[in-house]
């Protein structure tokens, strides 16, 4: 048995599926998984993701300490609430973890790294904020809750008394605050709009409960995956890893090699690379024949040269399948994927595959 | 909790069987199966003519988390595949012992009786010593 969130019993209680996801006895589906995919893109659904780690960074030099750590730059964070992803990189420029951080004061960031590389990512800020005389807490008095959809964030707001509901509705994109003793944050994983809420573990429960009673649907991992596949967004451990570097993942865009004088950890191995570009790259994948991509397929490249699928899925949305691959960074438009011994033909496209409810490949349906 | 036939003979991978008047069998999977692989979308069922050994794999169900194989559950020859599931592989998911069936397989000399086939009751019993 692995750890459990405070909604575990309610999970069980829904009829979920509980499964082992980094540790943690998780929920990935309820009912159907493709439904509750669709109920996230067409209204909305909540999600359980209070097995994410919350760690508090306290210190008067804590903006000093993240500028180290994270490949992206928090002097990009000026006011208080908002939020940034990143990357902590090795020294090799490998990939630790991708990380949310919130800055909240002058001494005071908030992250959240994966459930399934907390022990290591909480030894890693250790071992670097006692130099800083930064204090690093991690929060497991809390839960979390991810409202997504269309209408996640009306929804979301009903739980609030109505000061606080306004409040919560007036927060721009990317930015968390502190509304009626939760945590209120306009970011997600999903593609759609929302709101990812910390609150107190006991809160969990009758917040869940009153979300169904609105009409949000119970979402479990497995929608998770689809639409942050869709949504184009990388998961660490499929997507990128220790062993592979911002710019081989789709992640270029959050490395800040500017200023130059920023001493991040990872900077020297990158840049060669920011330099003269990565030799592979992750593009996405749309299946045109049919069957399901799946991470660790081979991709074929015409003309010679090979790729491999890091994350591969059946796209509710666009009734296909589409996956994210690093391949080499000359690959054109069209390429194959070894299933089963046989070659199937697929479409390279450019991450995200839908945004909003909307499909941003083109024609959703190709010839077959 | 999921149904099982009377009259259809099963597999400890959950495969099911059913005798068709021409002695041909049909061959699908559980609903136990359909459950615990979830929204399925892709089937790939094998080509008419093929010769199958029992426990081979020779067909392949994909729901969005992951893909299965099938395996045979008698020796012999595949008459058919159902060539609805590959518009409509949720199918599988609606229908499992009916509009759902896989394949259809001429078994070799002896294979009916010599297979190790559960009776409904036998596979009930591995369904409970899994838990489901």
């Amino acid at each position: 048995m692995g750890r459990q969130t405070p909604l575990f019993k309610l999970h069980q209680e829904l009829g979920a599926r509980i499964v082992d996801f980094g540790g943690w006895d998780m929920p990935v589906q309820y009912s159907s998984q493709i439904g509750e995919h669709h109920a996230v893109r067409r209204a909305a659904g909540v999600f359980d993701v209070s097995h994410m780690c919350v760690v508090e960074l306290r210190g008067a030099r804590v903006r000093v300490l993240l500028q180290r750590l994270l490949a992206n730059d928090v002097a990009k964070l000026r006011t208080p609430g908002k939020a940034l992803y990143g990357c902590m990189l090795n020294e090799r420029g490998g990939v630790i973890d991708d990380t949310i951080v919130y800055y909240l004061s002058d001494s005071w960031f908030r992250a959240v790294v994966n459930a399934g590389t907390r022990d290591k990512d909480l030894a890693w800020i250790r071992r670097h904020a006692s130099a800083f005389g930064v204090e690093v807490t991690e929060r497991t008095d809390l839960a979390m809750l991810a409202i997504q959809g269309p209408e996640g964030r009306a929804k979301a707001a009903q739980l609030l008394a109505a000061a606080d509901a306004d409040a919560a509705l007036a927060l721009p994109t990317f930015v968390g605050r502190e509304i009626g003793g939760w945590f209120v944050a306009r970011t997600g994983y999903t593609g759609e709009d929302g709101f990812e809420i910390m609150m107190p573990a006991a809160d969990a429960v009758p917040a869940w409960r009153q979300l169904n009673s609105f009409g949000v649907a119970s979402c479990g991992l497995g929608a998770r995956d689809t639409l942050r596949l869709e949504a184009g967004m990388n998961l660490y451990g499929n997507d990128m890893d220790e062993g592979t570097q911002p710019f081989e993942s789709g992640l270029g865009w959050t490395v800040a090699m500017e200023p130059r004088e920023r001493a991040f950890i990872g900077r020297e191995a990158l840049e060669p690379i920011a330099r003269d570009g990565s030799p592979r790259k992750l593009v996405g994948l749309v299946l045109t024949d049919r069957g399901v991509l799946r991470s660790h397929q081979r991709v074929v490249i015409p003309g010679g040269g090979e790729g491999e699928i890091t994350s591969g899925t059946f796209s509710p949305t666009l009734e296909r399948s589409i996956a994210f691959a690093r391949v080499p960074a000359g690959t054109g438009a069209a390429v194959q994927v070894e299933v089963r011994g046989k070659l199937l033909n697929v479409r390279v496209v450019k991450p995200p595959f839908v945004r909003f409810g909307q499909s941003l490949i083109g024609s959703s349906k190709g010839p077959s | 909790m999921s149904t099982v036939p009377a009259d259809l003979k099963y597999t400890r991978s959950h495969e099911w069987v059913r005798t068709l008047a021409d002695g041909t069998v049909a061959v699908g999977i559980t609903d136990h199966a359909q459950h615990a692989l979830g929204d399925l979308v892709f089937v790939e069922v094998p080509e008419a003519g093929r010769a199958v050994k029992a426990g081979e794999p020779c067909a392949v169900v994909e729901s969005v988390k992951a893909a299965s194989d099938v395996y045979a559950p008698l020796a012999g020859e595949v008459t058919a595949g159902n060539p609805k599931l590959k518009e409509k592989p949720e199918t599988l998911n609606t229908d499992p012992y009916g509009e759902g069936w896989l394949m259809r397989l001429k078994p070799a000399p002896g294979a009916l009786t010599g297979a190790a086939l559960l009776s409904a009751a036998d596979y009930q019993k591995v369904l409970e010593a899994e838990g489901g």
